[in-house]
């Protein structure tokens, strides 16, 4: 195999080339470096990119670690020691993270080797990554098209081979979206598996951190490197964490996969819902047992979402006031100034516009009308889940209601934009996991594009999603189609 | 229950710190009563006999062993900081 083929590798792959010294870890690096000034021009997947001192970790790795030798790229939210991080935002240009995020303790701890951060949409607030403030990442299959978000550079930095594997975060479905836009595998750990310590907080009862990568055993190698309780995070839980990747091969029989009625709405795409009906047929194929069941909560779980994510939001970023670090206004005549143009000139739009809406929802007067009730029925989408899960193993929908869409095409519309979570945030809500599958394509003016299969899990069932994901993925050959970028 | 004709982004603005135009602010109240009327259908639910769920995976009184560890230096923690002199971050005026 020649140098400049090593980006296509899947991880699995590339460790077992590692292992047996067919290649090093410098020259792994050196050829992914090369790969990304080829197609970066054309996605603009990065942030920042520190092969410097990712060739200094990979000449000292033990390659024989879970995932030694092993370079991954971050989203720009995670902190990484040394690195700029700027969550896609104005207001942390300049910043650099005067230390590492459990998260990357724990991936180093493996082996593997941050070496770049991803662009986002500002803080996590979007599903197409437009709302970033520095760059627009495209979509590896259509350039004029959207990759997803909020995870958008990462899912699109993988979909081009300009990385093996990618670290994200999902909030309301920002790393199963863009998987699924993006033609990968993206898992939403449940609440509570991975820290979140070091990890700049959007919505801090939803955020969780998680990979995007070509397989599911790529997935789960990851999963078994990042996931565990930390003393730094009281929500991270204390159940030890198995080796995600055992399970995978096991067969379907005895699975019982739940169908709800619910997520059967109008306006998804008829190629999407043809796709998933597809992948239905070949799970029940490979033995899984189909349930019909009812989320009867469901559609309330946008609205839900808007008020809980924002009011966390709001507090949140209360933070980024000009004082410890990040953007500070020029010559602020009193504190109110400096605080309301430090603001108002660092945060982009969509930032301003959530932490308004959080702002209202927590505001005397209405707290009780909008958040609290919004908590309420919170914990009936939580039970709706905790049922279900009596009757199945597992519940399957589509990832997104619709393909990657055209960049700029829903940057007017904040409602319509919120929509495009409706499969994905109730899982956030719930506290539940969650994976996003190849399982096909649409075919739009000439496209290929990108559909996702969603498989969401009980609390702390990772292992059973990804067997699941595995057995599906192993029986089709979508995961192996590559994007018109990765092919270059 | 609170109508979504009542929001008012000028004030809110306020509240949160953060200055708009008035081009912006016509924009937020537009956009933000629009999501506020749709959500309006959270009032349909029956929740007299529910608890508010602050997490998904209720959790509660997680202690930890009071144990002190090393953690950044004064200079470390400064890094980042738009102004500053002697060890400390330099503020705007609070007090006239």
């Amino acid at each position: 195999m020649s140098r400049s083929d090593l980006p296509a590798l899947t991880i699995a792959d590339l460790q077992s080339l590692l292992r047996r010294k067919e290649v090093s870890p410098r020259e792994v690096l050196e050829s992914l470096r090369a790969r990304i000034e080829q197609v970066e021009p054309k996605i603009e997947a990065y942030l920042s990119i520190d092969f410097e001192a990712a060739l200094k970790e990979a000449d000292k790795v033990d390659v024989n670690l879970p995932l030694g030798g092993v370079p991954i790229a971050i989203k720009d939210i995670i902190n990484v020691a040394g690195q700029p991080c700027t969550c896609g935002s104005k207001i942390l240009a300049g910043y650099r993270s005067p230390y590492d995020a459990t998260v990357i303790n724990n991936l180093r701890a493996a082996g593997a080797i941050p070496f770049g951060k991803t662009n986002m949409d500002e803080f996590a607030m979007g599903s197409s990554t437009e709302n970033s403030s520095i760059k627009v990442t495209k979509n590896p299959w259509d350039l004029s098209r959207v990759p997803g978000g909020s995870s958008g550079g990462s899912a699109a930095a993988v979909a081009a081979n300009a990385a093996f594997g990618a670290l994200g975060t999902d909030t309301g479905g920002s790393i199963r979206q863009p998987a699924s836009l993006s033609g990968l595998v993206g898992l939403k750990p449940s609440y509570g598996r991975v820290s979140r310590f070091g990890v700049i907080a959007f919505a801090s009862s939803l955020d969780q951190v998680g990979p995007l990568t070509k397989t599911t055993r790529d997935a789960a190698m990851i999963m078994s490197a990042i996931a565990g309780q930390d003393r730094h995070d009281s929500t991270s839980l204390p159940e030890p964490v198995p080796d995600y990747t055992k399970n995978l091969g096991r067969d379907l029989k005895g699975i019982k996969l739940g169908v709800p009625k619910e997520y059967r709405v109008e306006g998804i795409h008829p190629q999407i819902s043809a796709a998933v009906n597809a992948a239905v047929k070949q799970l029940e194929s490979l033995g899984a047992e189909m349930v019909h069941l009812s989320l009867p909560h469901t559609d309330y779980g946008i609205a839900v979402y808007y008020f809980i994510a924002t009011a966390e939001a709001s507090a949140n970023l209360a933070r980024f006031d000009g004082v410890r670090y990040g953007y500070r206004a020029k010559d602020p005549k009193d504190l109110l100034d400096h605080y309301g143009r430090t603001r108002e000139e660092g945060f982009g739009e969509e930032v301003k516009r959530r932490i308004i809406l959080g702002t209202y929802v927590l505001s005397s007067g209405y707290y009780d009308a909008y958040y609290v009730r919004a908590q309420k029925v919170r914990e009936l989408i939580r039970q709706d889940f905790v049922k279900a899960f009596e009757k199945c193993d597992a519940i399957i929908s589509p990832t997104s209601p619709e393909p990657a869409f055209k960049l700029g095409e829903r940057t007017a519309n904040p409602l319509a934009m919120y929509l495009a979570d409706i499969f994905t945030n109730t899982a956030n809500l719930a506290g539940i996991c969650g994976i996003s599958v190849p399982c096909g394509f649409a075919k739009e003016n000439g496209s290929q594009l990108p559909i996702g299969l969603q498989i969401l899990g009980k609390s702390l069932n990772e292992a059973r999603i990804l067997q699941i994901a595995h057995a599906y993925e192993q029986s089709t050959d979508w995961h192996r189609a590559r994007s018109p970028i990765a092919k270059l | 229950m609170a109508k979504a004709a009542d929001f008012d982004a000028a004030y809110v603005s306020k509240l949160a710190r953060i200055n708009l135009t008035d081009e912006e602010t016509a924009r937020f109240q537009k956009q933000l009563t629009d999501v506020l009327k749709y959500a309006e259908k959270l009032r349909e639910v029956d929740v007299s006999h529910v608890e508010a769920a602050a997490h998904g995976v209720p959790m509660f009184n997680v202690f930890r062993e009071d144990k002190p560890c090393d953690w950044l230096s004064a200079d470390e923690a400064l890094s980042n900081a738009p102004h500053k002199a002697n060890q400390l971050f330099v503020v705007t005026k609070v007090v006239e």
